[in-house]
Formats: C-alpha cells, structure tokens, sequence
C-alpha cells in the first residue's frame, strides 16, 4: 500500500469511527476538510452545509483563508461552491477567462489570496444534495481523475454521516416531543385531581378553571398545572376558585 | 417524515442484528393492511402473534416516568389485562425491559424466581401464561416502552424467533414515532385515545396525593397499593376516587370529611 492508499483508508476508517457514538458534527466536518487537504492535491478545503431553509452556510475548513473565500460566496451568492450547491453536479472550472465570467466577484478575489482555482464536489445522497466540499488549488489545471475519485469518495462518506446524523436527530426529537407529550397530559389530569379534591369542584370545572386561567394570564396550562400540583396558585386563579365555588 | 424512510435511520442493536429489510416488510405489511377500522399498533400486534409462536401481544407505551405514565397501546384480551396489571404493580417483564433497556427473556414462568415478580408472575401463570419475552422499545436513551410477548407454553425463542422479535420492537418503535410525526408535533389521536382510558388514574393520583397529603408518587403508590390488595383493577379504583365515593386517609378507615378550605397558599 503507498503512503496514500495508506492514509485514505485510515481517513475512511476515522469518518466511520465518528459516526459511532458522541457523534460532533463540526468535529467530523474538520476532519474532513483536513483530510481531503493532504489526500487531495489541494491547497485549502472547506465544507459548506444546508441548513434546514436551504440556505447555505460554511461548516469548516482548513485554512483561514478558505473559510473567507467561502464567505465571499455566500456574501456575493456566485461562486463554484453554489453553482455545486445549486446543480448537484461537481464544478471543476479552471479556465480563468470562463472562471471571471461566470463568477465575476469570486475569482479576481480568489487570484488575490494566490489560488488558481476552486472547485467543488457536491455532498449528496441520490436526490438530496446537503451541500459541497470546496477544493482551493494553486496548482494549475484541473484535478487529476484520482482526485477527484478521492474527492468524490471522501464526499460521499461525509453524505452518509451527515444523513445518519440528521436522521438520529430527528427520531431523538419526535421520541421527545412523545414523551414530552404523555408527560404534560399526566401533569394536566394529576392537577385536575388536586384542583377537584382541593376545592369540591368536579374535574372537568376543575380543567376549565386552569385553561381559562392560561388564557387569560397568557400562561402555559402545563405550568398551571405545575403550579396547582406544588399549591403555588396566583391570586388571579384563586379568585376564580372562589367565584366558582359561589355558584 | 414518511414510515419507510426512518427505517433507513434505524439503529443496530447491541443485543441483535436485526435485519432492516425486516422492518421494513413488517411497516409494510401493517401500513398497507387497510382492512377494518384497526389501528396501527393493533395491527402490529396482530402480525407479531401470525409471525411469531406466540399466543398474544401488549404494547405499552411510557412516559419519561417510566411504568408511572404507561398506557396500554394496543393487545388481545388476556395480554390487556397483564399489561393493566404491570400497570397497576409497576412490574413485570415489560417495565424491567424498559427500565434497563434490555429483553427480559422467561422461557418457563415456574421457574422464575417469585421475588422477581411476586405479584405479577403469579398472576400471569394464572391468565394461563407460561413464558414472556419482553423487548424495550428505545430511541438512544430515549425509552419508550416495551412490546411484551405472551406465549401459553414453556420454552425458549429460536435464535430465528429472537431476531424476528427484535425486528418487531424496532418497527413498534418507528411506528409510535410515526404516529408522534404525523401531526406537525402534536401527538396521534391513536396514541391520545389509548391515554385518555388511563387519565382517571391520574385524576384519582392527584386527589390521592392531598387526602393524604403526599407526593404524587407516593399517592400513586397508594391507588396501586389498594387495587392490588382489593384485588381490583386500576381503573375501577380510580373511577370511585375520581366518583368521590371513596376517599383515602392516613388512618385508614375509609372515610374523612373533605377539606373544603382551599385555596390556600402552602401547606
């Protein structure tokens, strides 16, 4: 195995070891970008992501001087990293008079921080394209076709642990929100109970007491129901009480 | 979020490989079976008693209280009743595998230990029961519950069997999930209405908690505590609570004037 062979595995092996546990998104976007760097014959790289508007933002990269370049994109919306974005497609540009027309801002900028290209490799899952690795070169012409194999590759692995990642959220939220869900209906009907036993009322007068209240007071019923559970009760809310136990 | 598409999200277990195209057929079968009024999990359940050798299926659902704020999503009738009963003990094989996150495994129900269980097993032998195998359903460290399988006699599940009924927790789990998504956050009906059978118990909880002046838990406590010895269900105690035609008090006797004098602002 050459040096590089050697790397690229191990590079591969450590993307998938961060995608086991405590898994750090930003950590592992570092690593990518750090990794594609000294696999890639590439000066700089950088990642950028879609959030959940679509909107693009830069994640990580492996210089400063990437990340500006990245954040000029975004500023001045051209750029290879975009256009990759946009279409799903690699952007493998490095004709400086086709490169000036397209990105009319982009490039004289890039050319200023000594880069003769950039070029971008979309991170994307079948349809769904997440967002680009952009590859800032000061070598001459376009990547070899092992590189870009590389690139492509490291990108793809980067999709699926980001796509698991994203999925692992989501199911954590709506585990939560079910949860979160039982919890407040067994606070509600628990506080229903010590509003009914404390004043005589019946339960469901009890409830109408407490949602009236959350209206009125603009408050959360469940923190109403929190507050009636712990006897911490307004004085809105207890002359309501009163009122209807005059009825 | 679409059924079929979290299957690509679902996680390996420690404990088995469960095969995702497994899942995936099982979600399958459950959604595409229209037939009837049924539910979701009262189809799951179906398919789990046709897939595997066992007799029936329970499904409950818990809160982050653990067996606190269980509900009974969906089972056949002796199975409901074993599932009101972990309920009303706060044990059982279900509870345990929720609890630690693990199957609960017992192939002949003679031979477990009675201070595993000791009012639970007992009464489970008695439904005509010989061996549970209860599942945890879990998202990370998120529990939700526990699909519990009932089979009428001894023995222990194949390593086939084993692997199948893994694969049904995991769709159990990303079905409740489902239902949880559907609804731009708002929790299922299917999943609401199993809830509202129990909201009593929680009512009764609350009263409970200022007759004797305890916490909730312990009021809880109390409501099981009765039931159990009255040998009656959960439910029916508390529908007299809630009823007012039984009240609890610390000298037992069965009966006290209410404390008509709220509101007050501590106790």
């Amino acid at each position: 195995m050459t040096s590089r062979e050697h790397l690229l595995a191990q590079t591969f092996v450590e993307l998938a070891d961060t995608l086991v546990a405590n898994f750090d998104v930003i950590d592992f976007l570092h690593t990518l970008a750090s990794r594609s760097v000294e696999l890639i014959d590439a000066s700089a790289a950088g990642i950028m992501l879609a959030d959940q508007r679509g909107n693009l933002r830069v994640m990580a990269s492996s210089t400063e001087e990437a990340r500006l370049m990245e954040l000029f994109e975004l500023q001045n919306n051209e750029g290879p990293c975009l256009d990759c974005f946009r279409s799903g497609s690699p952007v493998a540009e490095v004709d400086p008079a086709a490169m000036s027309r397209a990105w009319p801002a982009f490039t004289p900028r890039l050319h200023e921080l000594g880069f003769t290209s950039a070029q971008a490799i979309p991170l994307r899952l079948r349809d769904e394209t997440i967002g680009a690795l952009n590859l800032f070169r000061r070598t001459p012409g376009p990547l070899s076709p092992t590189d870009q194999a590389i690139g492509q590759a490291l990108a793809d692995v980067a999709t699926v642990g980001l796509m698991q990642e994203r999925a692992i959220a989501a199911r954590d939220l709506l585990a939560e929100q079910l949860h979160g869900a039982l919890n407040s209906r067994i606070l509600l009907e628990q506080a229903k109970g010590v509003l009914a036993e404390r004043t005589g009322l019946q339960m469901d007068e009890a409830f109408v007491l407490m949602r009236t209240h959350a209206r009125t007071t603009r408050g959360r019923l469940s923190d109403i129901a929190a507050a009636v559970i712990a006897g911490h009760i307004d004085d809105a809310l207890r002359a309501a009480i009163v009122s209807r136990q005059a009825t | 979020m679409c059924l079929m598409d979290s299957v690509v999200s679902l996680p390996s277990h420690d404990q088995a490989q469960v095969p995702r195209p497994r899942v995936a057929e099982i979600l399958r079968s459950i959604v595409d079976d229209s037939g009837g009024r049924t539910t979701l999990p009262d189809r799951l359940c179906r398919e789990c008693v046709t897939a595997l050798s066992v007799s029936e299926v329970g499904l409950a659902l818990m809160s982050a209280e653990g067996p606190n704020g269980s509900i009974v999503v969906a089972s056949a009738s002796a199975a409901r009743g074993l599932e009101e009963l972990q309920f009303t003990l706060g044990e059982g094989p279900g509870v345990d595998a929720s609890r630690n996150g693990r199957p609960v495994l017992e192939p002949d129900l003679l031979e477990t230990p009675p201070t595993r269980w000791p009012g639970f097993a007992y009464a489970a032998v008695a439904a005509g029961f010989r061996a549970i195998f209860a599942f945890p359903l879990q998202v990370g460290a998120i529990r939700l519950g526990a699909l519990d399988l009932y089979r009428d006699t001894p023995g222990s599940l194949s390593p086939a069997e084993l692997s199948d009924a893994w694969a049904f927790a995991d769709a159990a789990t990303l079905m409740l999930l489902n239902l949880q998504g559907d609804d731009n956050g708002s929790t299922h009906p299917a999943l609401m209405a199993a809830f509202d059978d129990r909201a009593q118990v929680h009512q009764a909880t609350g009263m409970i908690s200022v007759q004797l002046d305890v916490i909730l838990a312990d009021a809880l406590l109390r409501l099981r505590a009765h039931a159990y010895a009255a040998e009656r269900s959960i439910l029916d105690v508390a529908a007299d609570v809630v009823g007012r035609r039984m009240r609890f008090d610390n000298s037992e006797k069965g009966s006290s004037t209410a404390d008509r004098s709220w509101p007050v602002e501590e106790r």
